[in-house]
């Protein structure tokens, strides 16, 4: 049989990647494209008291101005919602330029379309705005006196507070507490590919090609704020320069290019400058959390109480929830987790890479780690002893893994025989140490129906469709993949398309989700395909299969043949040109299971790092990384190995050098540009494995549960544990200050 | 990196004020003449990208921090958003459309596939113009070197360990006679 599945396949679309084929959104190019360039809001809270576009309207090839006094309104509120959910995803409940009204700076407050890209940036600079500037909250440490709980997160998707038992009590007594307060700086993606959107309107029908991760989104989006039917939107969308949680939501700039083009009534493209990225695509919020460990001596979690506080819009609720994972991890009877917010003047924080979890499992892994020490356990050895055998309710995890991930990280990275002892090994200047971490990410399941359609033509190609998009994961080499697994063809003779609205329909990308959901849809429709072929072939009586049962039938290299007499058989194209088909084609469908299936769902992992800390200059590199990981079904190891790699590097990343500050004066973000807020380079990182642990899961999609974000889970905290053996330092502020390394320690 | 900047190239240029009005400029990209108008402010990266069709080099920042602009000028890697477009006449600027000889990838753009040194692909254009240029420059010999004169080139999608790979596998096939 064949089997493209599970092969390291390079990628399809590598050729076009590497030879500069590929075509991004900002790369579209259309008779008579006009440019468009966005003024941000200066001031983080107040009025626009006027604006002033007569200079820029004279500088040359400039076409059009609109601020709040001439944009129309929007048809429709936009509602926060996740785009998993298929329905109408603006980010937040708020569309700019419809008032004077300034909430967060950068918010946009003019739009300027002018006949090139230099024009439009220069006439921006020209737009005279006043402002009228009243006072802000940017940061947590300006409004603790506004504290509350959420109710309910993600637009009402989540509760706010998860608690089972009596965690006060069991706190009390526990014979062994650990207690810490850990602190955040916000993050921001930094997709390399700045979002942009070309918007071209022919008879009242609008085409957006757009750089998301969810066309799907994008077109429900815009249809619903402008009040168009969606069927006179379509989005189209070739490649992606990365995502990360930037264009999970349909942030305003898509909805205002369309509503520019309609104004100036050419295509219009406006592509955020990358200083623009930092406030309108969303970020991950600042943030504070505080976790307590009950224990009994042995080494048994009794209790874990998790808060986290954070800093929202005016608008939204928004936290992304950081209890999914310390809430059903570890077998504890007494758990607590709330979410407190502050309102405050920053955009919609949304959804980073590994949302939520990656700062919750660093706090529980920290914390993990702490206990190792105060218990003289072994922090492998401490996990696996307090590790879930189901969730909280009982229910069994649709697949586990975490113990084999554990037992294989610690033996490939050399765990055994570690002197836990901190400030116990030195290289030169440097000390050294070692910390690991387990890993856990929930399986994302709150997607409508997924759609795709095959198609095989008389020659024996195929084609399989689906309006996913590409930005990274590989969707493309896998889908293909697993089409030419299902319909029996060579790789070679499969062709997959996606990033247009008008193929079948399937949610963004986002939560890990991708792979799995795509690749159920598509299974699905090349199995419909193949088994009505087959269907076909048994009752036509000129078929050496006729009258054969399609059970006994498999499909090899496009030929059907008997299962266990394969010299009988004939192709799809015998078979197809006979019955005078020039192409047979088929639609298939995949719905997740109901959110109350008796499973438990989570992806596990473990992570090991070596770091070397320089403490006369507060230097800290990470020597070598190991991450085992138990993501089911992987689809193309070469890919798989690929994102989890990258998470990893997100994780070593977020632990060491990326974090932005309010410059609260201002209420603008300190930084907002690569160069001073960091992000890994090549000498930043080291050599990297990663190891997979198979485990068997039917409930998730083709046992497929996801490796977007499990890679980054648990990695920072390894880190952090790692500085730790070398220094006797926790870390509780991430990224990290130089200073809380150095010798003699910083009083803080 | 950067164009030539010397005193004795700045005297070999006549000091000519042009602009700021659109300017006949005649631009040798992969070894073809294109005579476009452009305003003096027009980067080389908005020239090849929105004027020549050119999109292969990637705008990750439009600031010099990033890489994904990367492309050679007389044979040195320059950062295509910060050069005028209008300094290159004259000037052989080479893209990623241009290291392919007879419609054959480079070697480095099969190793970067090999080796699986990307993922969304938008630093790739800029990675393999560094790459490339690494070995020509000499500072490709050992890892650490390697890792040092890649670091102008941002991967976000983190595929640096697969993109140091992949130049040490087209350094060796070369040193192999
Ligand atoms: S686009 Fe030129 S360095 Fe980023
Ligand atoms: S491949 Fe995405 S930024 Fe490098």
């Amino acid at each position: 049989m064949n089997t493209a599945i599970g092969r390291p396949v390079d990628r399809v679309d590598g050729h076009a990647k590497v030879t500069g084929g590929a075509r991004y959104t900002a790369e579209i190019s259309l008779p008579g494209l006009t440019y468009a360039a966005v003024v941000g809001a200066r001031i983080p809270s107040g009025r626009v008291e006027s604006v002033d576009a007569s200079r820029a309207l004279s500088a040359g090839g400039v076409l059009a101005v609109l601020t709040h006094e001439n944009l129309p309104k929007i048809a429709g509120q936009p509602r926060l919602l996740p785009s998993l959910l298929g329905a109408a995803a603006p980010g937040q409940s708020f569309f700019p330029m419809q008032d004077a009204a300034v909430h967060y700076a950068g918010q946009p407050v003019a739009l300027v379309v002018a006949e090139s890209h230099e024009q439009a940036q220069y006439a921006a600079s020209l737009v005279d705005v006043a402002y009228r500037r009243e006072p802000s909250i940017t940061a947590i440490d300006e409004g603790r006196d506004r504290v509350y709980e959420a109710q309910r997160l993600f637009g009402g998707l989540m509760p706010g507070r998860d608690e089972r038992g009596d965690v006060g009590t069991a706190l009390a007594e526990a014979p062994v507490r650990i207690e810490a307060g850990y602190r955040f700086a916000a993050n921001h993606h930094n997709a390399l590919e700045p979002p942009a959107t070309t918007a071209v309107w022919e008879d009242g029908r609008l085409t957006l090609y757009d750089s998301t991760m969810g066309i799907r989104a994008t077109q429900l989006t815009v249809a619903h704020l402008l009040g168009l039917p969606l069927s006179h939107v379509r989005v189209i969308t070739h490649f992606v320069g990365g995502g990360f949680g930037s264009k999970a939501m349909t942030w305003p700039h898509v909805t205002l290019a369309a509503m520019a083009a309609r104004h100036v009534g050419r295509p219009v493209r406006l592509a955020l400058t990358r200083a623009q990225t930092y406030t309108s695509n969303g970020h991950r919020e600042e943030q504070e959390q505080r976790i307590s460990l009950g224990a009994t001596r042995d080494g048994r979690l009794t209790a874990i109480r998790h808060h986290k506080l954070s800093i929202t819009s005016h608008f939204d609720d928004w936290a992304e929830p950081a209890t999914g994972v310390s809430s059903q991890l570890y077998d504890v009877e007494h758990y607590e987790g709330v979410h407190s917010l502050i309102h405050g003047n920053t955009m919609t924080p949304t959804f980073t890479r590994g949302p939520g979890e990656t700062l919750g499992v660093f706090v529980l892994e920290t914390a993990m780690d702490e206990l190792a020490y105060e218990l003289g356990v072994d922090p492998v050895e401490l996990r696996l002893r307090n590790h879930a055998r189901t969730d909280p309710r009982g229910n069994p995890w649709s697949s586990d893994g975490l113990a084999e991930c554990l037992r294989l990280g610690a033996e490939r990275f050399g765990w055994h025989g570690r002197d836990p002892r901190p400030r116990a090994r030195r290289d030169g200047d440097w000390l050294i140490g070692t910390g690991m971490a387990a890993a856990a990410y929930p399986v994302a399941f709150f997607m409508p129906e997924q759609r795709a359609r095959a198609r095989v033509y008389e020659d024996g190609s195929a084609v399989v469709q689906t309006g996913t998009q590409e930005f990274g994961t590989g969707v493309l080499t896998v889908a293909t993949q697993v089409a030419a697994d299902a319909l029996g063809l060579p790789l070679e003779s499969v062709r997959f398309e996606a990033g247009d609205t008008d193929l079948p329909n399937t949610s963004a990308a986002v939560g890990s989700a991708g792979a799995g959901m795509v690749s159920a849809a598509v299974h699905a429709a090349a199995t419909a395909l193949r088994d009505r072929l087959v269907a076909m072939a048994v009752t036509d009586a000129d078929s050496p299969l006729h009258g054969a049962d399609p059970a006994a039938v498999e499909v090899a290299d496009g030929r059907m043949r008997l299962r266990d007499r394969p010299e009988t058989g004939e192709t799809y194209a015998d078979l197809m040109i006979r019955r005078r088909l020039a192409d047979a084609e088929e639609v298939g469908s995949w719905t997740p299971p109901p959110l109350t299936t008796p499973h438990g769902l989570l992806t596990f992992g473990a992570q090991f790092a070596e770091v070397a800390v320089d403490p006369g200059l507060g230097l800290i590199r990470v020597r070598r990384m190991t991450g085992v990981f138990a993501p089911g079904r992987v689809l193309n190891p070469k890919l798989a190995r690929s994102q989890l790699m990258g998470g990893m590097v997100w994780g070593l990343s977020q632990a060491l050098l990326e974090g932005n500050e309010m410059d609260t004066r201002h209420g603008r973000w300190g930084a907002s540009n690569l160069g001073e807020y960091l992000v890994p380079v090549n000498a930043d990182i080291p050599e990297i494995t990663v190891e997979f642990v198979e485990v068997e899961d039917d409930v998730v999609p083709l046992g497929i549960k996801g490796v977007g974000e499990i890679g980054q889970v648990g990695a920072a905290a390894a880190v952090a544990n790692a500085v730790f053996h070398a220094t006797g330092r926790r870390l509780r502020r991430l990224p990290l200050a130089a200073e809380l390394v150095m010798d003699p320690p910083a009083s803080s | 990196m950067g164009i030539d900047l010397t005193a004795e190239a700045a005297r070999r240029r006549t000091p000519t004020v042009r602009g700021p009005s659109e300017q006949p400029v005649v631009l040798t990209v992969n070894g073809t003449h294109h005579a476009v108008a452009l305003e003096p402010r027009v980067s080389l990266l908005d020239a090849l990208r929105d004027r020549l069709g050119l999109t292969g080099s990637k705008k990750g920042c439009d600031q010099g921090t990033c890489g994904a602009c990367t492309v050679w000028v007389d044979g040195r890697r320059v950062l295509a958003c910060l050069t005028l477009a209008i300094a290159c006449e004259g000037r052989q600027v080479t893209t990623i459309e241009g290291v392919a000889t007879d419609g054959e990838p480079h070697p480095m753009q099969r190793a970067f596939i090999e080796h699986d040194a990307f993922q969304c692909g938008y630093c790739t254009p800029g990675q393999i113009m560094s790459a490339i240029a690494l070995i020509e420059e000499g500072n490709a010999e050992t890892d650490e070197d390697i890792a040092e004169f890649m670091s102008g080139n941002i991967c976000r999608c983190a595929a640096y360990p697969g993109i140091r790979q992949a130049i040490k596998d087209v350094r060796d096939a070369r040193e192999r006679p």
